[in-house]
């Protein structure tokens, strides 16, 4: 029996598909006021005033403010500190709440007006007369590093933030050195908007007669917030400000970071002493939600004449954009470059990554973060290496897989993997995929005129973030453990309350399962609690597919702290030794024995303790556990996907998406599932669909969805996800992490899989997205 | 979007007077998926709005003689599911079918998509493809001297489409290449054989829907995609965006063109 590996339904669903979900606009507080915010037309321009008479004069205004008001407040920080080559730190160039003197992007924040409504707000935003003197500006990489280019931080040289290695140098020469073949490519890694459904949104309200703020926000991690907020920017003590995170509809990274608007929101309703609200319209999010990926890179593969891997040389730039937003530093490095061994023994890995900044939106994590960026470009290079050297794709994977035998297994970037079967995976996928048929398949498409092809990736990644104090010494200025309290009530229902935010992730449901199966009792009987700090006790949030590996760990561990103290309440009213009680199926039962009490009726005897081993344990029933994890957890498998090419017109079809996974144990298959499915969606976005264009001037050209293309159900085929589970060895759930495989295994498949497709034409590789004026691009110039 | 007054007149003459006393400030409101997107991004501020919701009698669809008349107020659906059109001009009812989505369909009408005049709109290949007029409250205008430039037509300001009447077809079809962001078409081509010959329209193409004489010409003689395959057309007058430059979108005429042939001829 057990709820554990059932597919039960979400329970959040019902409030969220019956129109009851609580979201942070639909947050209401009396007196509340609106802001608008005055953004930057230009990508880089000399602030030489800012004239807000007339736009105060307007109906409605209760304030503007601009960056001279906020003098004194810390500036936007960032939580990651990397390291040059050299040792020297990071540049880290202030990010004011509000500009002073520049504006550094289109879309960066110039000043907040306040007025009594939304539309009053946005009108008088547009009487805010600020005199921009236009500046040059850099919006890409090759940009930025160019001879001469404007400096977009006076103080970062050359634009560049950090330049960083992993591994040795010198084994990866000497690989190179004896090699018998060198494989080599250029990768480029499109930037992405993440599109979250919800926009970003804040509220805050503070009440002077007891100096309480509570801010309202649209954010995977409130308690992080918090810290950043309080302690860093506004000088607010944690006990008086609270954060709460309610319902949050999608995230994917971009509600992970402390953002200007919710700073300011925040700092003008403590000045106003009046409620203030923001939400951000589509173009908004379009502009300044941290955006995704933008890397590019040179890859090169050394090789022996049979084949193996001797040695791999990584050579990447990232962009960072206009400011340094929460994690970015960390994403093109230590969740990049520990990436690079992928499912393979490969010896010796070098990887530099140098970052610049440029005149365009901050970049951060974005659905898999800096893991899908290798990902793409290792698996790439291997089907590259097989098309250079002759080899079957698939042979040349299998040799070089790390053995099953071979775990725990070293990398050379750092990773220690526990545990894995990369070859049963990539076996079931051949299976599930039917790849040894597909040949016929290619043929039948070619009778109708469309150009069919395969791809593959095997690929694995690293998330269950993190050891905390492994990620101090890589550079995190926080934390990454988990806390978990379980409140069980005198009749023995119980509410869970998780440092975790569920944003779509099926908390709620998943949670519960385990809560209930630990004790025994009814999944009904459990409520999942999230997203309110002053509820909650400290946890780190939900990305990086976390929240089952670190969080649910921290449940279980709080559980067993609730059944340790059950069962000394239980031997006291059976007068048995501690020792000999045994608890199982929501029983505590004198061993050897029939002589037991329930969950329930311990419970109970907590909280009303007339017959109570009162001099031993105190009343109630209530743990707390922080779980820090002693490792990353390793989740991976293997991706195919099949598609077919209009060679007239370079449309792609996806005809089928195949995926063999091993996540772990896996507690809900239906959530698996559905996470397995939205991660695949973006991961094609990605490589068909999604590129996120500035032009020259640093004008964001793809700002709505009239030319930014999201991926959409009837773009997407039905996907077949099989599951092939090794337990992750040091977590007591043994779940990996499930929320990023798609958008991390996906990609490089697609992109395969279009190679491959057209590689009859003598096409050899396309950059993503594959849009359809790229394919017939690619098939030209290949046709001379 | 600015604040504008709201009109809701019942009769087509109640309207013209809305129009004419906001002195040519005021704008139609039908299915208001063009119109209200315009609104939002302040691209337009008109002081009135005047709906035609009341106003009776403009969506009918009936053979008139060798025309097929659908009023201006007949949305996509209504069109893409009547079976009139489809037993007359099938292309028509299949072009209706792909425009948007669902809710736009629903909503959007055939006279505010020709109103609008929108260059990447699909009806307006339709419209010119098949040489059909446009009935207005005063007058008759023929397709080819209806779209005039990008958004352009000769409407005046207080003018009121309320029907469209397209010439039956002996053949016809449309293919279209949609965007894959915005579904707008990055060309579409409309063929059609007709008692006033032969005609090929291309739309998402060029700053406003266009004829392509010479292929007009081949397949006159010869209706079938062989006798177009060498016509190619110039990328010079040809939109360009991060979606489709110039030379891609002309070579997709071509292709569009043959499959529009194609598929009228079954
Ligand atoms: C998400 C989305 C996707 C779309 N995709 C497509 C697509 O793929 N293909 C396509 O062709 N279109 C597409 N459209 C546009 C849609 O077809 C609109 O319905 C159409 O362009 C306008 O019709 P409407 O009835 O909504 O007009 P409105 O928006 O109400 O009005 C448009 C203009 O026409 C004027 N007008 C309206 N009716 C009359 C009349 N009877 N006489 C004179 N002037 C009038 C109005 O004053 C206004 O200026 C899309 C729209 C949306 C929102």
């Amino acid at each position: 029996m057990g709820s554990i590996g059932q597919p039960l339904k979400r329970k959040e669903d019902h409030r969220f598909l019956t129109g009851r979900g609580k979201y942070t606009d639909d947050i209401v507080r009396p007196n509340q006021a609106y802001a608008y915010f005055v953004r930057s037309p230009y990508a880089h321009a000399k602030i030489n005033g800012i004239d807000k008479a007339e736009a105060e004069k307007a109906d409605g205004v209760v304030a503007i403010f601009t960056g001279a008001d906020l003098e004194g407040i810390g500036g936007v920080p960032c939580g990651w500190q990397i390291h040059n080559k050299d040792g020297t730190p990071m540049a880290e160039p202030p990010h004011p709440a509000l500009c002073t003197d520049k504006a550094l992007f289109v879309g960066d924040e110039v000043a907040i007006v306040i007025a009594e409504t939304k539309a009053q707000a946005k009108a008088a935003a547009q009487l805010v007369m600020v005199d921009y003197e236009p500046l040059p500006a850099v919006s890409s990489i090759k940009a930025a590093i160019a001879e001469g280019a404007p400096l977009v931080h006076a103080d970062a040289a050359n634009n560049r933030c950090f330049d960083w290695h992993l591994g040795e140098k010198d084994p990866v020469d000497a690989a190179f050195a004896k090699a018998d073949h060198v494989v080599e490519m250029d990768v480029v890694n499109n930037r992405l908007v993440p599109n979250a459904m919800e926009p970003r949104s804040a509220i805050c309200e503070y009440d002077p007669s007891s100096d309480m703020t509570t801010l309202w926000t649209t954010s995977q991690n409130p308690h992080l917030i918090r810290l950043l907020l309080g302690a860093f920017v506004l000088q607010i003590p944690e006990h008086k400000l609270r954060v709460i995170a309610p319902d949050v509809g999608g995230g994917f990274g971009s509600k992970i970071y402390l953002y200007a608007e919710e700073t300011v929101v925040t700092w003008a309703a403590r000045k106003l002493a009046r409620p203030v609200k923001w939400t951000a319209e589509r173009t908004e999010s379009f502009q300044a939600d941290a955006h995704g990926r933008d890397q590019i890179g040179h890859a090169r593969l050394a090789l022996d004449k049979d084949g193996n891997f001797l040695g791999l040389h990584i050579k990447n730039k990232a962009n960072m954009g206009a400011y340094l937003s929460t994690f970015a530093p960390a994403v093109p490095t230590y969740l990049h470059g520990t990436l690079f061994a992928g499912v393979y023994k490969t010896p010796a890995i070098y990887v530099e990554v140098e970052a610049v900044f440029t005149n365009t939106a901050p970049v951060d994590a974005y659905r898999g973060a800096g893991r899908p960026e290798a990902t793409y470009q290792l698996e790439r290079l291997v089907d590259k290496a097989a098309a250079q050297l002759g080899m079957d794709k698939i042979e040349l994977r299998r040799k070089n897989m790390i053995p099953k035998e071979a775990f725990p297994y070293q990398t050379p970037v750092a990773l220690q993997y526990d545990t894995g079967d990369f070859i049963a995976c990539l076996d079931l996928g051949l299976k599930s995929a039917d790849w040894d048929g597909f040949e016929a398949r290619r043929e039948e498409a070619k009778k109708r005129g469309k150009l069919r092809g395969i791809g593959i990736s095997t690929y694995l990644e690293a998330c269950g973030i993190a050891p905390s104090a492994l990620v101090g010494q890589l550079g995190a200025r926080a934390g990454l453990y988990e806390s978990a309290t379980i409140r069980v009530h005198p009749t023995g229902s119980v509410t869970v309350f998780t440092g975790t935010h569920s944003h779509g992730q099926g908390h709620e449901t998943a949670f519960a399962q385990i809560v209930a199966d630990h004790f025994g009792v009814d999944f009904e009987a459990v409520d999942i609690q999230h997203g309110d700090t002053s509820q909650t006790a400290f946890g780190m949030g939900t990305y990086g597919s976390r929240s089952l590996a670190v969080g649910g760990s921290a449940i279980v561990k709080a559980a067993d702290k609730v059944v340790a103290k059950g069962k000394k309440i239980a031997a006291h009213l059976l007068e048995a030794s501690e020792a000999d009680i045994e608890f199982e199926d929501g029983k505590f039962t004198v061993k050897g024995t029939d002589r037991s009490k329930t969950f329930g009726e311990v419970a109970l005897t907590a909280y009303v303790p007339h017959n109570y081993p009162i001099e031993e344990v105190e009343p109630g029933l209530e743990e707390t556990a922080f779980y820090d994890p002693k490792n990353f957890t390793y989740p991976g498998g293997c991706h195919i996907c099949e598609l077919e090419v209009d060679p007239e017109t370079g449309m792609i079809e996806v005809c089928n998406i195949t995926v063999a996974d091993d996540v772990g144990r896996v507690i809900n298959p239906m959530i698996v599932e559905g996470q397995i499915h939205g991660g695949v969606a973006q991961g094609v976005g990605q490589a068909l669909y999604e590129g996120c264009i500035y032009d020259d001037d640093g004008q964001l050209l793809t700002g709505s969805y009239m030319n930014y293309t999201m991926p959409r159900a009837a773009d997407l085929p039905m996907m077949t996800v099989g599951n092939h589970v090794t337990p992750c060895t040091h977590n007591p759930v043994g779940a990996k992490g499930v929320g990023e495989v798609g958008s991390i295994g996906v990609t490089p498949a697609v992109i395969n899989a279009v190679v491959d497709a057209l590689s009859p034409l003598g096409v050899k590789d396309i950059e993503m997205p594959a849009t359809p004026q790229r394919v017939w691009a690619a098939i030209r110039a290949a046709q001379g | 979007m600015q604040n504008f007054e709201f009109h809701r007149p019942k009769t087509i003459a109640e309207a013209v007077a809305a129009l004419k006393s906001s002195d040519g400030d005021g704008k139609l409101l039908a299915g208001g998926q063009s119109l209200i997107p315009v609104l939002k991004h302040e691209l337009a501020m008109p002081s009135a709005l005047i709906s035609l919701a009341d106003i009776g009698g403009l969506d009918e669809i009936r053979l008139d003689g060798d025309n097929l008349a659908i009023g201006a107020k007949c949305t996509h659906a209504q069109v893409a599911s009547s079976d009139v059109v489809k037993n007359t001009i099938g292309a028509l009812a299949k072009l209706a079918g792909h425009i948007g989505d669902p809710q736009v369909r629903n909503r959007g009408t055939l006279g505010g998509s020709v109103a609008h005049a929108d260059p990447a709109a699909d009806y307006p290949a339709a419209v010119l493809g098949l040489g059909a007029t446009i009935k207005t409250d005063r007058r008759a205008i023929a397709a080819d001297d209806f779209f005039t430039g990008f958004f352009e037509t000769p409407l005046e300001s207080d003018e009121i489409v309320t029907a469209v009447l397209f010439p039956k077809a002996e053949k016809a079809a449309y293919a279209k290449f949609a965007s894959p962001a915005s579904k707008y078409a990055i060309v579409g081509v409309f063929v059609a054989k007709t008692g006033g010959g032969v005609r090929v329209a291309v739309t998402g193409a060029g700053p406003k829907v266009f004829r392509v004489t010479e292929m007009e010409t081949a397949l006159a003689s010869n209706f079938s995609s062989d006798a177009i395959k060498d016509i190619a057309v110039s990328a010079d007058d040809l939109n360009s965006d991060v979606e489709a430059g110039a030379e891609y979108r002309a070579h997709l005429v071509g292709v569009m063109a043959r499959r529009a042939v194609d598929a009228a001829n079954g």
